[in-house]
């Protein structure tokens, strides 16, 4: 087994996940995109920052990683980070349209161009959002999950991004967070967990996840 | 409740050092860089911006090492800036653990950087600086870029500019008043509002906060999503809590 790892799939700033998973844990974490590391890690970070075509490609072209990717994520704790979260839906918007891994079902669309059936009232606001949604915005979670310990429900996390998760199963969506609309800031099932915001960017509060992640054993 | 605005305390880096000078002069040591941001971690600061004025390029490394170690301990996003000029300046800043850049010259001498830019690295990494000074007088007041520090006159509009850099990629704009930087005078509230009208992107006030007033004033009269500020905190007149404590009491969200 090989301890923390996290995945390096070309996009985001993985130094700051891998400082924040040693200031809590006491110990590195391997930055890589080793097919056999991924596949044995005992926790599995999937990050990720900037266009998510650049992030689903990276594993189109490698199917041998796609592969140790996709069995890794089916058992064992994994936590994913901003396109580490969108890239488990089925669709994105971005990148011209582009297919995730279809592990949850639903889509992420853009701030500007989505906003839920029952927002439709809220266009309005729509037009005065600034885009990216960037800064430190509440998040209340939904229902209870280890990853919440000692997290106080409403507490704010960093956000930075232009395209929102919209879970189809509100079962898999864990925390809310609204920024015109309501969208998904946090799902999870089973042995994942993935969040929109930026837990290494979150000051205590991101922290405290980060760490509970590490306490976590999938189930 | 929702998006809180952010306040930002700017590092001024020269040489390793933290330097604040009043209108480019009159150069005051302010602290260990790495010192100064564990402080403002601690207080509440909502990101951290640092601007590397080092001026000879032998000594450029210096504030690699300077976001290694701050990146290593403070977990807050980090902009950084100053002699930006290719794809792979960035690179080793976000490497180093810097989480956006900031590009001012190097996009008036080349504005399709910022396209390559973002198309490289997603636009939420790339703040264009927006160094502006009034020109005209009142009926026809307008703004004009300068580039090194306010000393360069470019003849571009602020506001076309500002528009014209959101169009490229640019995920945030830090706009600077040339007149009101280190005057402590408050912000060009005017330049501040004709440009957060004007764009679809955050933007981030800077240049002449003397008081608390001053960045509540660049929030709800220049329309700012976040304010930046240097010297009312290095010498330590006010503490980022204060000023978000303020901020709060004039309905203003803020992360506390």
């Amino acid at each position: 087994m090989s301890g923390i790892v996290i995945a390096n799939l070309g996009t985001g700033n993985l130094r700051s996940v891998s400082k924040a998973v040693e200031f809590v844990s006491g110990h590195a974490a391997t930055v890589t995109a080793d097919p056999n590391i991924i596949e044995n890690a005992e926790h599995l970070i999937l990050p990720g920052q900037g266009a998510i075509g650049t992030w689903i490609n990276q594993l189109n072209l490698d199917p041998v990683l796609k592969k140790a990717v996709e069995s890794r994520v089916a058992h064992g704790p994994v936590l994913g980070i901003c396109l580490g979260l969108q890239a488990l839906f089925d669709h994105s918007d971005e990148s011209g349209g582009i297919y995730g891994l279809g592990i949850l079902p639903g889509s992420v669309r853009h701030f500007a161009n989505g906003h839920r059936e029952a927002d439709k009232g809220s266009v309005e606001e729509e037009h005065k959002l600034k885009i990216p949604h960037m800064g430190w915005n509440q998040v209340y979670q939904v229902g209870e999950h280890p990853l919440w310990q000692d997290i106080p429900d409403g507490e704010r996390f960093y956000f930075v991004h232009s395209y929102f998760v919209e879970a189809a199963n509100n079962v898999d969506e864990v925390g809310q967070c609204t920024y015109g609309n309501v969208f998904t800031a946090a799902a999870a099932r089973k042995n994942i967990f993935a969040t929109q915001f930026h837990p290494e960017k979150s000051q205590r509060a991101g922290l405290q996840l980060i760490k509970n992640f590490i306490n976590w054993n999938g189930v | 409740m929702g998006l809180a605005k952010r306040i930002i305390p700017c590092l001024d880096v020269d040489a390793g050092r933290v330097v604040k000078g009043v209108q480019f002069l009159d150069i005051r040591d302010a602290g260990d860089p790495v010192e100064v941001a564990r402080r403002y971690d601690r207080q509440g600061a909502d990101e951290l911006a640092f601007l590397d004025i080092t001026a000879s390029s032998d000594q450029r490394d210096t504030i690699l090492h300077v976001v290694e170690k701050v990146a290593s301990e403070v977990f807050i996003p980090l902009t950084v800036g100053g002699g930006i000029r290719q794809l792979e300046d960035i690179h080793r800043l976000l490497h180093a653990g810097a989480d956006k850049v900031s590009v001012n010259t190097t996009a008036v001498n080349n504005p399709a950087f910022i396209k390559k830019a973002s198309d490289h690295f997603g636009n939420q990494c790339v703040v264009v600086a927006i160094d502006a000074k009034r020109v005209g007088s009142e009926g026809s007041l307008r703004w004009e870029i300068y580039t090194h520090g306010g000393r360069n006159a470019t003849g571009l509009d602020a506001i076309r500019w500002a528009n014209r850099m959101v169009d490229l990629g640019a995920g945030e704009l830090l706009v600077t008043s040339m007149d009101r930087d280190g005057t402590r005078d408050g912000f060009d509230l005017e330049l501040m509002k004709q440009i957060t009208d004007a764009v679809s992107v955050p933007v981030i006030a800077s240049g002449g906060v003397g008081t608390l007033e001053h960045m509540a004033d660049g929030v709800l009269l220049g329309g700012a999503d976040a304010v930046l500020a240097a010297s009312i905190f290095h010498f330590g007149e006010f503490t980022i809590e204060q000023a978000k404590r303020h901020l709060a009491t004039k309905g203003i969200e803020v992360r506390l």
